[in-house]
């Protein structure tokens, strides 16, 4: 078996055993995460599809490329694929699968084969989504507005719903199994404030998943037997209460925001202190506002309706509340940066998307407060201006976290490094190519340009081109990790256990690691963060 | 017995090996089924809550409807599901107490009280397709209102309570026709021995997936059945 | 869950109990008490609710204090989706 010198041909869960079903029937949730990062990239690239069809559309006043039927359809799909096939997988299923039994220093999940199950329901969803959108597509906008959505669409409404019906299952047993581990699998010593960050932001983020998703669930199958059975709970002809659709909406739809967020922002609390050479600062803050994001995030969902005809002191409730659930995010900006003040501070490629992240959420975010004040909210809403909004956090946000994340921790899940100079490279370029997109974006919502539309007045023309050209470069910045990850797997240089010298159980293992994770089953005596005594490392770091 | 009880467990073939002892994967196992009933709690939720609205704008309307569901066939019911929650506890004692063809009695006798409320609740939907309640294009609802019969019985709002009805009992029974397979399974494992004072938990858990079903219809039977129905 | 077995006795006691208030909760709908029908259904609902949720189900004799969080945040988050929902509906027409 193993030899004492560190080489690739250890064993460790990717040799350890070959063949596809060894894949497809593993309940290793280092496999299981492999599984998901495959067929999210994939999902992200048919999302990204649409968005290019968008950004083409839009380089003319005139709608030329498409008809506004099929326009529809675009950012419908768009929307529907990049939020529940994209981004609320993402990093939990991905990052959190691989990572959660490793940080504290368990053998696996909880349940194993509910973790199998989840992914299994992702690719039924996925493939009932790619027929819908193969057969005729939705729509709807990825909001299935009622009564639009029940009586009116002839598009593909109920397998659409279905589709994200079951996708939320496999949301609910990631979260349900995260829980569990996190509460009853901690190797001895992990007390809850020995735990890493990372952990305490998935904890939130499953929280909101087990309230949450059941919501939308139990909301999409009204939508369908509506539909199918014309019954009227959300039809105005029949006595019913569009809004009600609304609501039950988006008490999922909010806080399924802070879902796509809190992973991202777990992995930048992992990585700014790694690369500052400091501990966190401020720990229980930081835990404690991820849990305080998740109950909050549940108590704003109206904010999304204030011109849709909920009365005016609704209006004013949900506007307060809104400026409330700021307030712990702000409180982890401060926290890194007051984490990297007298840091010792290294650019790397994960670094690089911290800073971004950083960045272009404060953006985004404080741009949601501009859309919580019920006075500007009524000149910007459904505008360019709240789709500026949600992909600084979304895109600058989440996906940059994402990215972070997926290069700091590629070493422990490849064994191999990636080249680090055209990581910088891939990461400036994507960060100048995001503001080139979106930036335009405020101001032209600012202006007035309506979203959703296909067609918009020539004074507009400008800022869409810019616009476009910004998502070309952006696209260049997605495609290079994905080529060069691919590549470091045959040609990369080979990691060693901890190439940042970063603190973590998962980084005491071997890169990759074995399929049970320890040799031993680690006992914990230190506190998370401990960098005052962790070496900084000397090899296979920078250059490449 | 030869073995110690720690030595038990290490041996104990239900110990899934990523778990330390019997009393973790326990411990994992039953936060599990809890969580997942608190996701329950808020599917079911979200049609409490359209029920909730609907009910505040369209009183007359769901009075006249509930006035017309067989409140006989809603207390039986509901006096069934108690029956089996009852059942249910007494297999799990059972099984604690290692007594296996107890378990495998009550586990049957779950089992038609089960069968037992799908086929009154089939009944009673039967009746509403022959009275045309059942919304749609046959919807058409000739009851009155209890407090005012004079008054103009509104088709779409009695529709929409009937919707909810259909909905929320549908739900129900959908939950309660998983829980007799469930519970099949179980009875079948039962009689085969795999349920001792050392390791019950399926049995355990799928209890509280069954009681849970029994308390969505403690509330369903007077939300959908007792609106105004005093004489 | 807890190793703490409860006697056949209690769960006969609650049983019961249950058959007994769901009797009461269909009589009582017989008399008319104005809106407090709506309430003592819902108070006798949420009464045997307890009693299941705390005997049958073992929630009083559990050792772990976890299983009470989830039932209570469960809970909670159900009454802040009904009860925010309402701050809209029921002024609405204010």
């Amino acid at each position: 078996m193993a030899t004492a010198a560190i080489t690739a041909e250890r064993e460790n869960y990717l040799n350890q055993e070959y063949g596809i079903k060894s894949w497809l029937l593993t309940v290793d949730h280092k496999r299981i995460a492999l599984l998901y990062l495959l067929s999210i990239t994939f999902f992200f690239f048919i999302g990204g599809f649409f968005a290019l069809l968008i950004r083409l559309e839009l380089l003319t006043p005139a709608g030329d490329l498409v008809q506004a039927d099929t326009y529809n359809k675009l950012f419908s799909m768009h929307g529907q694929v990049m939020v529940f096939f994209f981004l609320i997988p993402s990093i939990p299923a991905v990052l959190g699968n691989f990572l959660v039994p490793l940080m504290i220093g368990a053998k696996d999940l909880a349940f194993p084969r509910i973790n199998l199950l989840s992914w299994y329901l992702y690719i039924i969803a996925g493939l009932l989504m790619l027929h819908c959108m193969l057969t005729g597509g939705v729509d709807t906008g990825w909001t299935f507005y009622t009564p639009f959505s029940t009586a009116f669409s002839n598009t593909k409404v109920v397998e659409a719903g279905l589709a994200i019906f079951i996708s939320g299952f496999s949301s609910i047993l990631t979260g349900l199994n995260f829980v569990v581990t996190i509460h009853r699998m901690r190797a001895p010593g992990m007390t809850w404030d020995r735990l890493p960050l990372f952990i305490w932001a998935h904890y939130a983020t499953s929280i909101i998943q087990l309230l949450g998703t059941p919501v939308i669930a139990v909301t999409l199958v009204l939508v369908v037997l509506e539909r199918a059975l014309h019954l009227g709970i959300f039809d105005p002809t029949r006595g019913g209460d569009p809004l009600l659709f609304q609501h039950l909406f988006w008490f999922y739809s909010h806080p399924a925001v802070y879902i796509m967020i809190l992973p991202s922002m777990g992995v930048v609390t992992e990585i700014i202190p790694c690369f500052s050479r400091k501990r966190i600062f401020g720990y229980k803050f930081v835990a404690l506002s991820s849990i305080s994001i998740a109950v909050f995030g549940f108590l704003v969902w109206a904010h999304h309706m204030f011109v849709a005809g909920i009365s005016l002191y609704a209006a004013l409730v949900f506007s307060a509340l809104s400026y409330l659930v700021a307030v712990p995010s702000a409180i982890k900006v401060f926290n890194w940066t007051a984490t990297m003040y007298k840091g010792s501070i290294t650019f790397s490629t994960p670094m690089l998307y911290a800073f971004g992240f950083v960045g272009l959420f404060t953006m985004g975010g404080l741009t949601g407060l501009f859309l919580a004040a019920l006075g500007i909210d009524v000149h910007v809403t459904d505008t360019y201006f709240v789709v500026a909004h949600f992909h600084y956090i979304m895109v600058g946000g989440a996906l940059m976290g994402y990215l972070g994340g997926m290069h700091f921790w590629w070493p422990k899940i490849s064994g191999r490094m990636y080249p680090e100079p055209l990581g910088r490279l891939a990461a400036l370029i994507v960060f100048l190519g995001f503001n080139l997109t979106f930036f335009p974006q405020f101001i032209l919502g600012y202006l007035g340009m309506p979203r959703r539309y296909w067609q918009y007045p020539p004074e507009f023309q400008v800022l869409n081109v810019l616009s476009t050209a910004g998502a070309t470069v952006l696209a260049v910045g997605y495609l290079l990790p994905m080529v060069y990850f691919l590549w470091s797997m045959r040609y990369g240089k080979v990691a060693p256990d901890n190439p940042w010298g970063a603190s973590g159980l998962e980084w005491t293992t071997t890169s990759p690691p074995p399929t049970f994770n320890f040799a031993q089953p680690p006992v914990v005596t230190w506190e998370a963060y401990d960098y005052e005594h962790i070496p900084a490392p000397q090899e296979a770091r920078s250059g490449g | 017995m030869a073995d110690s009880p720690i030595a038990m467990e290490h041996h104990n073939p239900a110990l899934k090996h990523h778990f330390a002892d019997m009393e973790q994967q326990r411990e994992a196992s039953s936060l599990g089924m809890w969580l997942f009933l608190a996701t329950e709690i808020m599917f079911f939720g979200g049609m409490f809550c359209a029920y909730l609205i609907y009910r505040l704008w369209y009183f007359p309307e769901f009075a006249a409807g509930s006035n017309s569901l067989d409140i006989t066939l809603g207390a039986v019911n509901t006096a069934v599901l108690i029956c089996s929650s009852l059942t249910v506890v007494m297999a799990v004692r059972s099984a604690q107490l290692g007594k296996r063809q107890q378990q495998v009695i009550y586990l049957a006798l779950t089992l038609v009280l089960g069968l037992a409320f799908l086929g009154i609740k089939a009944v009673e939907w039967t009746s509403k397709f022959e009275e045309h309640h059942i919304p749609g294009p046959t919807f058409n609802f000739q009851g009155s209102i209890p407090s005012h019969p004079d008054q103009p019985v509104d088709q779409r709002h009695a529709q929409i309570f009937f919707s909810l009805y259909f909905a929320m009992t549908g739900m129900h029974a959908l939950h309660m026709i998983i829980g007799v397979g469930i519970f099949s399974y179980l009875l079948y494992h039962a009689w085969k021995g795999a349920y001792t004072p050392e390791y019950y938990t399926p049995l355990e858990n799928s209890g509280l997936y069954w009681h849970f079903v029994d308390i969505v219809w403690i509330y369903l039977f007077p939300l959908l059945y007792l609106i105004d129905r005093k004489k | 869950m807890s190793e703490h077995t409860v006697s056949a006795k209690t769960n006969i006691a609650v049983w019961v109990t249950l058959l007994v208030l769901t009797g009461v909760t269909a009589g009582v709908a017989f008399i008319d008490l104005g809106p407090f029908n709506t309430v003592v259904a819902l108070v006798i609902a949420t009464f045997k609710a307890l009693l299941v949720v705390l005997i049958f189900m073992h929630v009083k004799y559990t050792s772990e204090k976890l299983v009470k969080v989830v039932v209570v945040s469960a809970i909670f988050f159900l009454l802040l989706l009904l009860g925010l929902s309402l701050a809209d509906y029921s002024t609405r027409l204010l």
